[in-house]
């Protein structure tokens, strides 16, 4: 894939697990200059302030180093459960599952670079 | 009524053991996955919020019954410095560590029972259930 991170979270994190995972994954964006980042989170049964917060500093950063970040695979009873807590998670983008995900990056991406070629012919 | 476990909670690893237990206790008691989710993420909450604030503590995990009905209940106790305004404490966006201020206000909306007593200097107890 090249421009795009794929991160699965495939066990119960604890806090400081899910603090290094964001750490972790910005580092990540920088050194490989991606464009576009999809985190798998189907396998997640909970999420609760702390890892919705990581979600949303981890897309927050990603931004600022020009990548675009997908939240995916969200089940059902943890949307409901992290509305009803208060976390909107505003900023992060969602999609419903990988594919959608992939398919909402490489649009982003499209945009942007036809941005980029009106601005050059400028 | 019937006690079934309690937890320590003395380090980050032990809210994952929380959520654990809870998660189990409330599959027993066939509790729907929402109803589940909902008591797992409350209790991931305080729990949090009683390592942070209270410097660690104690869940308590009781299975209830009332007449056909059934509950899940549980007790986070910690012998921490207490909270001084708890009407402030429950409102959104109120912290005073470096949290979105969701624990306890959150918490509440996610259970059908939710209480709190706190005495400064001497910790907080705070009990939720869920029922089926």
């Amino acid at each position: 894939m090249g421009d795009f991170l794929l991160v699965t979270i495939q066990v119960d994190m604890h806090d400081q697990l899910a603090s290094a995972l964001q750490d972790d994954l910005t580092n990540k964006i920088a050194k490989v200059n991606a464009k576009g980042v999809l985190i798998d989170i189907s396998s997640l049964d909970i999420v609760d302030s702390f890892i919705g917060r990581m979600l949303a500093n981890t897309s927050a950063m990603a931004r600022v180093l020009d990548a675009q970040t997908v939240v995916v695979g969200m089940q059902p009873a943890v949307a409901i459960t992290l509305v009803e807590l208060g976390l909107n998670l505003s900023g992060v983008h969602t999609a419903l599952d990988v594919e959608k995900g992939m398919e909402m990056l490489r649009r982003h991406i499209g945009i942007t670079e036809l941005d980029g070629d009106t601005s050059a012919s400028d | 009524m019937l006690q079934t476990e309690t937890i320590c909670v003395a380090a980050s690893g032990d809210i994952v053991a929380v959520r654990h237990a809870v998660r189990r206790q409330a599959v027993k008691i066939k509790l729907s996955l929402v109803d589940q989710t909902k008591i797992v993420t409350a209790s991931s909450e305080l729990a949090r919020n009683m390592l942070v604030y209270g410097g660690g503590g104690e869940v308590t995990l009781e299975l209830l019954q009332e007449g056909v009905r059934h509950g899940l209940r549980a007790h986070f106790v910690d012998a921490g410095p207490g909270i001084p305004d708890v009407n402030l404490a429950l409102r959104d966006g109120f912290t005073t560590g470096n949290g979105m201020g969701l624990g306890l206000g959150g918490a509440k909306r996610l259970v059908n029972e939710f209480s709190i007593e706190s005495t400064v200097g001497k910790g907080t107890r705070v009990t939720i259930t869920r029922w089926r």
